[in-house]
């Protein structure tokens, strides 16, 4: 009977652990903060430069 | 003697005129675009080696020798310097003006040309509307 308690403990404390070490472990890559930038430009600001940026276009056609 | 110069320089002048006149009229019959672009640049974009990106550059579909990629890097950085101009104009990000461009770049894209779909993966032009970001206008 007085065995069984350092078992246990020593059994919670592993679970611990390893839910600790898990947690710890997961690391966001670098590449998805890149694509994060292109999706932080709203659709309103795009159709605002829409009309500048056809212009620039046609206006710079060697470099298009 | 002395008065033969002017003769023949204004003949040379007529040839001139004539000429120029005539490349004038070849120029206007061909599209737009193709009259101004870099020779190398545009018969890559035609063989599908380089296409247009989500990001308003230009992009490689294949691995390119070294003087494609001098060409098309120095369109890439001119490009650059024309979406500061007028992302600051605008009062827009770099970023913002250069995706605005690629949406509408990506558009002119004509068929048998490359352009980068919203996944990311290289496609083909076809007659069909291209694939672009939903944001696209």
């Amino acid at each position: 009977m007085t065995d069984a308690r350092p078992i246990l403990l020593t059994r919670l404390c592993l679970g611990l652990s390893l839910a600790l070490g898990g947690c710890i472990t997961v690391k966001a890559p670098d590449k998805p903060i890149v694509i994060e930038l292109n999706v932080n430009i709203k659709q309103e600001v795009i159709y605002r430069l829409s009309g500048d940026a056809a212009q620039t276009i046609d206006k710079n056609a060697e470099i298009f | 003697m002395v008065m033969g110069k002017p003769v023949i320089r204004s003949a040379i002048a007529m040839k001139l005129a004539a000429i120029g006149m005539a490349t004038g009229a070849a120029m206007m019959a061909m599209p737009a675009a193709a009259q101004v672009r870099d020779p190398v640049y545009s018969s890559a974009r035609a063989e599908g080696k380089v296409g247009e990106q989500v990001n308003g550059y230009l992009g490689f579909v294949t691995p390119a020798g070294p003087d494609l990629k001098k060409v098309i890097e120095d369109l890439n950085i001119r490009r650059r310097a024309v979406y500061a101009e007028k992302a600051k104009a605008t009062s827009a990000t770099i970023e913002e003006y250069a995706l605005t461009s690629g949406c509408l770049l990506i558009s002119h894209t004509a068929p048998g040309e490359k352009y980068q779909a919203p996944d990311g993966s290289w496609q083909t032009r076809t007659a069909a509307p291209p694939l672009r970001d939903p944001r696209c206008p």
